[in-house]
């Protein structure tokens, strides 16, 4: 599979986001946040999810976007944050997101800022470089 | 009230595609208030058609173990009115499916000219709203909906048991 620049991706992206969400082309910027900034729903990641895939040719399976398995296991959630040990467990399954806003204040229901548009471009480069 | 939007399968591929009719009549009450003067067949009611399509096909494609539910209409455009006496084509095809989810596109014509599209996504409940407890049975193909497909499958001349 050929590699792809970052704009090209980036700009993929943003219009896989603009169909989905029936966003505007400039309020998708590297940091707006999914469900913050461009009003997602939980239902919009399924659509979304098939949307990149189609995309950029690649299969996204449904854990490695969003790692539920972390975030509902007792090990790791204390009084809905994160401990230590489940912030580790979710830096190793999200290496392409940027977790150290979250890492100030795990709380797990603030997740869905963690993804931002720079979260979904770092993922979809992740899964292209592994595919290459 | 029934909620069944199709008449039946004219051809149905497993995992693939599916293909229902439904006629247009002016037995159906809610064709005389929209509108009173020009009875037309409302747009909602033919995504609803599609979903219902599209919905049996994703269901069966899983041999309904899943309860498929309409998660969002990615896109739905129509290009003309459908009056009574006007038999409906529904085409519905998976494009995706996962564990979790689907996503179909569909094609409504009437005598081979196109009236629409609607694309759906669909959710495996079940599988996605973790911790949220449904009952077991699938209330989402119930017999009326089972009885479509049967009737599809079903030999010509033999009846149907329901």
């Amino acid at each position: 599979m050929p590699v792809i620049a970052r704009d090209e991706i980036f700009d993929k992206v943003r219009q896989t986001l603009v169909d989905a969400l029936s966003v505007e082309a400039d309020e998708v910027t590297e940091d707006a946040t999914l469900t913050g900034d461009l009003g997602a729903e939980s239902i919009d990641f399924l659509d979304i999810v098939f949307r990149l895939e189609k995309t950029f040719g690649i299969k996204i399976l449904q854990e490695e976007l969003i790692p539920r398995d972390i975030l509902s296991n007792p090990e790791y959630v204390t009084d809905r944050r994160l401990n230590p040990a489940g912030l580790q467990a979710l830096k190793q399954s999200m290496p392409h997101a940027d977790l150290s806003a979250f890492e100030a204040d795990p709380d797990i229901d603030k997740i869905s800022d963690v993804f931002t548009v720079g979260t979904i471009v770092r993922f979809v480069e992740s899964k292209l470089r592994s595919a290459a | 009230m029934r909620w069944i939007w199709i008449d039946r399968f004219e051809e149905f591929e497993s995992g693939r595609r599916a293909v229902a009719v439904k006629n247009v009549t002016l037995a159906e009450d809610h064709l005389h208030d929209h509108f009173p003067a020009y009875a037309v067949m409302p747009a909602s009611l033919m995504i609803e058609g599609v979903a219902q399509t599209a919905g049996i096909l994703v269901g069966e494609a899983r041999g309904f173990q899943e309860k498929v539910i309409l998660a969002k209409i990615k896109r739905a455009a129509f290009h003309r009115l459908v009056r009574p006496g006007e038999t409906l084509r529904y085409e519905a095809a998976i494009e995706q499916l996962t564990d979790s989810a689907a996503s179909t596109v569909g094609r409504i014509t009437v005598d081979g000219e196109p009236v629409g599209e609607v694309d759906i996504v669909f959710s495996h409940i079940d599988q996605n709203l973790s911790g949220t407890e449904f009952p077991q049975e699938n209330f989402v193909f119930t017999d009326e909906f089972m009885a479509l497909l049967k009737a599809f499958r079903q030999p010509a001349g033999q009846k149907v048991m329901l």
